[in-house]
Formats: C-alpha cells, structure tokens, sequence
C-alpha cells in the first residue's frame, strides 16, 4: 500500500495543505472543511508536532484521532468566544474555503452579485475579515475553476495583502495570506505586485490547465516545479489513521498520479 | 420570615406580551447550536413586527425571515452548519424589494465584530476598536461604521486607524440555556457557553428558556459552579421550555435533530411544501409543535 504510485490526487492535497502548516510552531492551527482537517492532522503527525488542533467545536485535542473521530485525550477549552481571542492575540492559522478568490488574493464567502440583492446568498462574511488582518490565513479550493479564480470578487471577506496596505498600517501588520491549495496547484499572493502566484502544480496537471482554469492572469515563475508527492509514511497515515474511510475522495475524487 | 430574591418565572406567551414592534432583539446560541426556538416561534404565533434581529444566525433567523418578522437584520453568517446555507434566509436576500419578501435592511458584521459590538453594548461604551473589517467590504457596505485613530504611536512611529465597532444595544436579549433556578441564575451543561452572557448584558432586559428549572442548590450539585454563567441580575424573566431549543443542539440534553433540520430546509425550498411544513409544526402551540415533532420523529425511526 505504501507504493507512490497509487498516490491520488486528494492524498497530495492533503500533503499540500499539510505543507502550509509545517513551519507555523506552536499554534493553533484552524482548519475548515474536510480536505484542510486532513491535511492539519497529517502535519501535526508528521512535520510540525507542535500544532495545537481542536475538533473544530471547543476542545483542543492532546491525540490525533481520524477525521470526525471524537478525540481520546482532551489538552485543553476553546469555545467560540475564546476562538477569537486568539484571532486577536495572533497564534493561529485558519484555512477556510473560498467561494471566489481574486487575483490580489481577496476571497468573498459572503455573496455572489449585488451585496443589496445578492443573485446568491452564501454564508456571510463569517470570520474572514477579522482573520485576514489578525492571523495566518490560507485558503483551500477542492474545485479549481474560472468561477471561483476571478478577476475581481463580488464581496471582499478575506482582505488580500494589497488592500490590507490600502487600509493602513493597523490592517497591513499582521495580514498573513500565506497559502491557496486547490486541486490543480499550489499558490501564494508573493506574485507582482502583491499578486496570486503558482508555486507549484500537482502531478499530472500542466501549468496551462491551471491557466486555463483560472480567471484571471497568475504570476508565472518562469520554473513551475511539481507538487511532492506524500511520502510513504504519510500514505499510511492518510490511509490508515486519519482517513481510512476514504472520505477525502469525496471532495476531490480519486485519480491516480501518472 | 426572611425574604428571597425575586421569582422571574414566566410562560413562554407572558415573555412575548413583553415584546413590542420594532425592537431590537438579540438572540444567542450560535448558528444552530442551542437557540431558545420555544421563544422564536412563539414570536412566530404573535403579531409582532418590524423587528430588528441581532444574530449569529441559524434556523432562528431563517423562521423570523419567512414569516415577515424582521425589518433589519445584524449577522455575521445564517447557517445551519450540515445544511451550510440557510434556505429561508438566502430566498429573503435573493428576493426583489418589490417581493414583500425581502430584508428592509441588512448589516452583515465580522463574527468577532459583531462579539465587539455586544461587548461594547455590554459595558455600555460607544464602540470599541478592532482590527476586524479593515480592508474588507463589511465596511464597503456599511459606511455608518467608522474607523478611529489610536491616539498612542507604535514604536516604529505610526499610529494606527481601527475599526471603531458600534456598541450593538438590544431592546431584549432571548436564550436558551440548561437549566435554571426561578430568579435568573443559569448554567449551561454542555461543551460551549457562546455569547449568552454577552447577550444579556448587552440588552435592557433578559429572557431566559431551560430545558428545565431547579432548585439554587441544584444548579451546582452535578457541575461546576464555572458553569453558572447567567447571574439573575442579568436577567428579567425564566421560562421552562423543555426541548425548547429543538431542533438546534441542547448539549447534553439533546443533539441537533439532523432528520428534521432536514426536512425544514427541503420544506423551505418549496412553497407549498412550506404551507404545508408550517401548517404541520407552527400552526398550534409549543405543546402543539412539541407533539408534531414527536410524531415526526416515530415517523422517521
């Protein structure tokens, strides 16, 4: 089973987001969604023991139990109110999801269309301003498409590093978008001019798919290496301890890497 | 004799008879984790309107909406987390001004402003200043927030301009907790105290529903006085409403009811599977919707 040629397009997703994570300490990492627990848990297991995660309700978790597993040891409380003192004392990285994300790395969760009379509600801007200029924020986007990689987003929820200079010094401090993992690649917003830049595109996806894929005109090193594969040990862990449901295919079905 | 504080016990009818059109109300929980839904829907049967309805919302923003309730709304987000987007709420902001069906007036916040915002109103200050909402459209789209200049420099010289969030006052502030005793005291039992507190102090007066109300030695027999989060000095009025958050979370009492949630969302979808929801479970009384609920729930075993 260890074998890197059966890793699908999902386990190096999770390795992705997991890389986002490695380097962060001792801090709280916050992740939304399936594909971004995984991968958290995948680093706390392998490069960055240090994280502090919790069960995304008001436990921080001491173990690392699979995804929607209940957690064995309990190290400590976060509820919701103490959630954002943490946003506000810094020690924290979320990745959140992203309906649209913009060339200048701004994402809107909140609503497509008119603010006024929105063509589709989503969910409000949640807690993406208040991280954005607070905290390390990294995105995931499970669907790479032109519809959520847009020109301009409808409604600015996250803040983007150039509008966090625009709004001043008390925005710009700590605005920390750090990375965008999709399913085509990986990005950070170090492009020109504080733009969306490719950092790496997974196994068997070429620079062009994610081009065309995208809505508006990424930084392009001029050496776009590939996405590392997941090592044989986090295989086994994705496989066997945190996902052996194999829930991960759901959001980003399985492919095999060539 | 010696005298004993006050008994604030109500009916859920008696705390609605306290609401007037037009005013301001926060409810706590949080999205659709243990909201005082006896309270909602009672406001649901009554002929209360133009409301302004202060939430980090769920199910309870979405009734309030449908049913032509709210004049303006405070939120953060409306979800109810395994059905992501709240169904009635999302054909409200989606509806023409011309519809009747529509929102008069939104004011979508941070999740973290909107807690500034109440705990200004809490300690009864103007605002109080945040980093949250610079740079994003949440002050785009309300520009009556505005931002202040610290008056103390940064080390390296500058001086910081933050979000000054408004003090987010309510009329009435309507929970849902675990239990309480009949003068106002309240612990909640379950993994999370949200913002109730916050709720209560940010409002002139304070409704308080329980699954069930005890005795003051009670309260701290089996968990830790901690839990005791609600003082009666915050509160106005207790109601005993039991399975009165459903079918949003009442931990340890009881989970979300997911088959219903369900069923309220795919009913919300349609409007005469909406008649027809509504004729079902929102027609008749708590006792009323109570039986419905249990029925449904033979229904679906």
């Amino acid at each position: 089973m260890s074998d890197l040629d059966t890793a699908t397009r999902a386990d190096i997703c999770a390795a992705a987001i997991a890389d986002a994570f490695k380097d962060d300490g001792e801090i709280f990492a916050s992740p939304m969604g399936m594909l971004p627990m995984l991968g958290v848990r995948l680093a706390k297991l392998t490069s960055n023991p240090d994280l502090v995660i919790s069960d995304g309700e008001s436990l921080f978790l001491a173990g690392v139990p699979p995804l929607f597993a209940k957690a064995d040891v309990v190290e400590g409380w976060i509820p919701f109110p103490k959630v954002f003192d943490v946003v506000a004392y810094g020690k924290r990285h979320v990745m959140m999801g992203a309906t649209q994300v913009d060339r200048y790395g701004n994402q809107n969760i909140s609503a497509i269309g008119d603010f006024a009379r929105p063509q589709r509600q989503l969910l409000g801007s949640r807690g993406a301003p208040g991280n954005t200029v607070n905290n390390r924020t990294s995105y995931w986007v499970p669907k790479h498409s032109p519809r959520v990689f847009v020109e301009d987003v409808d409604i600015v929820s996250g803040v983007g590093p150039a509008r966090a200079k625009a709004a001043g010094p008390a925005a710009a401090r700590y605005n920390d978008i750090h990375r965008i993992v999709s399913n085509l690649g990986v990005f950070d917003v170090k492009g020109d001019r504080d733009t969306v830049r490719l950092l790496s595109v997974h196994p068997g996806v070429s620079v062009d798919q994610v081009r065309e894929a995208t809505g508006f005109a990424l930084d392009l090193p001029d050496d776009v290496p590939e996405t590392r594969l997941p090592t044989a040990e986090e295989l086994i862990i994705i496989r066997e301890v945190l996902d052996p449901r194999s829930l991960r295919h759901r959001e980003v079905p399985e492919e095999k890497a060539p | 004799m010696t005298k004993g504080p006050r008994d604030k016990q109500m009916s859920i009818d008696e705390v609605v008879g306290e609401l007037r059109d037009g005013m301001t109300i926060g409810i706590g929980g949080w999205g659709p984790r243990r909201k005082p839904m006896a309270l909602v829907r009672a406001i649901l049967r009554s002929d209360l309107k133009d409301l302004t309805i202060v939430s980090w919302g769920g199910a309870d923003v979405g009734l309030l909406v449908r049913a032509g309730k709210v004049r303006k709304l405070v939120y953060a987000f409306v979800s109810l987390d395994s059905v992501p987007l709240e169904p009635n709420f999302q054909r409200a902001r989606q509806a023409s001004p011309e519809s009747g069906l529509a929102i008069a007036e939104v004011v979508e916040l941070d999740e973290g402003m909107f807690q500034a915002g109440l705990r200004a109103a809490a300690q009864r200050l103007p605002f109080l200043p945040m980093r949250a909402g610079l740079g994003s459209d949440v002050l785009v789209n309300n520009p009556w927030i505005k931002t202040v200049t610290s008056p103390y420099a940064e080390p390296d010289g500058s001086t910081e301009e933050l979000v000054a969030v408004p003090a987010l006052r309510l009329d009435v502030a309507l929970v849902h907790l675990n239990r309480a005793d009949k003068h106002g005291n309240a612990t909640y039992l379950g993994p999370d105290p949200y913002f109730d507190d916050l709720f209560c102090m940010a409002a002139d007066r304070a409704f308080v529903s329980v699954e069930q109300i005890v005795d003051t030695a009670g309260l701290t027999v089996d968990t830790p006085v901690q839990r005791l989060l609600l003082s009666r000095m915050m509160v106005a009025g207790v109601v005993e409403t039991p399975n009165g958050a459903h079918f949003t979370t009442c931990t340890p009492d009881y989970e979300r009811d997911e088959k219903f949630q369900k069923a309220y969302a795919a009913a919300a979808a349609d409007d005469e599977a909406w008649a027809a929801f509504e004729e079902r479970f929102l027609s008749g009384d708590e006792a009323a919707y109570q039986a419905a609920v249990q029925q449904f729930q033979e229904e679906q075993a």
